[in-house]
């Protein structure tokens, strides 16, 4: 493998990535506020859908993200309804989410374009194209760095630098703010910060709107930015993989962009090679898809370093009365 | 004391429930501009106005009974098996191995192998997540969404590798042998005098579901084990107390959940497909939670819940074909149902309790 394939692959891994990246973060919001959540799968494929819709049907790509976002805000306060004003079983509002994005978004399509639940294909205005950084051609001939600078790091859409750029800012929001310490409160131990006078609901509600925020995000990208228009079922199991990825990366920020990273440059892998032979053994292209997956069980089994959820997460909070 | 009676809790609140995704799903076929009165009707007669009709809704009822005692039995203890996709998947391939074994004589000797075969291989796969939430404390939620994918990509392997007859485009194994053929309801009923249509797919595996739902109710209510799955799904510490192992618990409850779930593939891969392809669940699996949710977890509930199911998906297919409504229509009901039974269902039950608990004062 030469130097350029290399910096194609990790290229390539940059965009895959992005998605789930945002859709991590999106989950870490509001399961370090006590609300699990296995709804990004749904809420990311309902933004994909109404940006591409809406994206087709302006030419506008940020009117798209706009409405994108809004269809996912619209399922996570769904969510929240149920899960925190109506104490429902989180995991089960989550599922719900992921049917009614599955079916609405094809329904929707359907009567909307008649195209079999796709959207036209996105051209010019319509999708977030590549931005090109500044000296990017110039120093595409400087060996070794210019490469890395013109290929890798220059030439992707503005929402990859957002999603970039989100990672530190999670973190400080989190960990260096005095709303960041609240809303990790609520989710480790919601009587004491309601005991110090500080809304249980408020805060965990603003959280499920982070999380429907970066999720429509998430999902605009992927129809808007990583391909051409929505096709049903676009998501195609990224907002597990996400989950996956947040549970990886134990519910931290930078950790959840390695672990984005790293199950992005199995899919890349998996993208550009059927089979890949590593010391004899023929790997099939299966078992890089699955490997996410098992990676995450691995891992979760505490065989590796045991990763452990927010003591509050699941559980409805319900006030002493 | 009980704020409202028994009969309002097991019919009242579904009912609501039930008309309200209706009524929701009634909005959004307007919105796309169709008739909902049409729409139904069209449904009705197309999944029972024919035995051919009838035929598709029994068979989708089968294979929902399956997966939707699988997560029923698993919430009995308390826990969540969302993998029954994935353990359907797996039953499907301990099916296929048996059918394809060797060249099987007659049908009631293939089919008590494949119920075991595809039991065992469904609570095979329901055994390792159930392992790790019983001894390393993982979340049996998540290991079981992870295990869907897994399945989902180890039968994808074997198909593609192993199990495809060379020189077969299609990644599907061989058909199975003639003996391995389960009669169908036309072959059943016309002993009896009965014209059933021959081409629709319901077969003997329905009277197999329906002897699990008997044997899932002797199992859970009169059985020392069912006692034990019901105290721990209660109470964990009072099970303890009462000298059950949560862990053995734990992981016989799954494991019986993956069987059932495993079960589903003598309906639709040897009764249906005879053979095994890629997708064969078709996300009859995750249905198994709405109908174990609308079904209240019992064997008459999940009964009629699969019913109702059946009914949509086989009305489902008459809508896309007859007034082009597409069949994803059926998965935002199934989406609705799960949403109002599931996480909404305090948004029904806290008002119609207030109204038992007031009309109890007027009356006293």
């Amino acid at each position: 493998m030469d130097f350029l394939t290399l910096i194609q692959i990790l290229d390539s891994t940059v965009r895959l990535a992005t998605p789930l990246l945002l859709a991590c973060l999106a989950g870490l919001f509001s399961e370090r506020a006590g609300v699990f959540d296995i709804g990004l799968e749904g809420k990311m494929l309902s933004a994909a859908f109404l940006s591409a819709a809406v994206a087709a049907t302006t030419g506008s790509a940020w009117l798209g993200l706009g409405a994108g976002i809004l269809a996912s805000v619209m399922m996570a306060l769904l969510h929240g309804i149920a899960s925190i004003t109506f104490r429902g079983d989180q995991l089960i509002s989550g599922v719900a989410i992921n049917f009614l994005a599955a079916g609405l978004t094809v329904v929707i399509g359907q009567s909307w374009f008649a195209l079999g639940g796709r959207t036209p294909s996105l051209v010019g205005g319509g999708r977030f194209n590549e931005i090109t950084l500044p000296f990017a051609d110039s120093l595409a001939n400087v060996p070794f760095l210019g490469p890395i600078y013109s290929e890798l790091i220059s030439g992707h859409s503005v929402l990859v630098y957002v999603a970039m750029a989100m990672v530190p800012l999670s973190w400080w929001v989190l960990f260096r703010t005095r709303f960041g310490l609240r809303l990790r409160a609520v989710g480790e131990n919601p009587g004491a910060v309601d005991t110090a006078g500080v809304s249980v609901v408020r805060l965990r509600y603003t959280a499920v709107l982070i999380c429907g925020v970066l999720c429509g995000i998430a999902g605009s990208y992927l129809a808007t930015g990583l391909a051409a228009g929505f096709v049903k079922d676009m998501t195609a199991g990224r907002g597990f993989i996400a989950l996956a990825a947040l549970i990886f990366a134990k519910w931290r920020p930078w950790h959840a962009l390695g672990a984005c990273m790293l199950f992005g440059l199995l899919e890349a892998i998996g993208n550009r090679y059927q089979n890949i032979e590593i010391l004899g053994v023929t790997l099939p292209g299966q078992f890089m898809q699955a490997l996410p997956y098992i990676l995450t069980v691995v891992i979760l089994a505490g065989f590796v370093g045991k990763a452990i959820p927010p003591r509050a997460g699941g559980a409805a909070y319900v006030k002493e009365r | 004391m009980n704020k409202m009676p028994k009969w309002a809790d097991v019919l009242l609140i579904p009912a609501i429930n039930l008309f309200l995704a209706f009524f929701i799903s009634g909005l959004v076929i307007l919105a796309i501009g169709k008739d909902p009165m049409v729409a139904i009707k069209t449904m009705v007669q197309g999944s029972f106005g024919d035995s051919r009709g009838l035929g598709y809704t029994l068979y989708y009822t089968t294979n929902f009974i399956f997966t939707g005692l699988a997560v029923a039995i698993a919430s009995h203890a308390r826990m969540f098996n969302i993998g029954g996709e994935g353990q359907a998947a797996i039953g499907g391939l301990g099916v296929a191995l048996v059918c394809l074994a060797v060249p099987w004589p007659h049908w009631l000797v293939a089919l008590p192998a494949a119920i075991v075969g595809g039991a065992v291989f469904g609570a095979a796969w329901a055994f390792i997540p159930a392992y790790l939430q019983a001894k390393r404390g993982s979340h049996i939620v998540i290991t079981t969404i992870m295990f869907n994918f897994i399945a989902a990509a180890l039968l994808g392997y074997l198909l593609v590798n192993v199990l495809k007859e060379p020189g077969n485009m299609a990644a599907e194994t061989r058909s199975f042998p003639a003996g391995a053929a389960l009669p169908t309801f036309h072959e059943m009923l016309a002993p009896f005098g009965i014209e059933f249509n021959k081409h629709s797919p319901a077969n003997v595996s329905f009277l197999v579901a329906i002897a699990c739902l008997i044997g899932f109710y002797i199992l859970v209510w009169k059985t020392r084990l069912g006692y034990a799955i019901r105290a721990f799904g209660q109470s964990e510490s009072a099970a303890v107390y009462a000298g059950i192992s949560p862990a053995k618990i734990t992981i016989i409850a799954m494991m019986i959940s993956g069987a059932f779930a495993g079960l589903m593939a003598i309906n639709n891969v040897m009764g249906e497909a005879e053979r095994l392809i890629m997708n064969s669940v078709e996300g009859a699996g995750f249905i198994g939670i709405a109908v174990a949710l609308m079904g209240r977890n019992h064997p008459v509930g999940v009964f009629l819940a699969a019913l109702l199911f059946g009914f949509l998906y086989q009305g489902g297919a008459e809508l896309a074909l007859w007034e082009n409504i597409p069949r994803e229509l059926i998965v935002v009901i199934q989406g609705l149902v799960i949403l109002l039974t599931g996480a909404l269902d305090n948004m029904v039950r806290t008002p119609i309790e207030k109204l038992f608990v007031s009309l109890r004062k007027g009356g006293a």
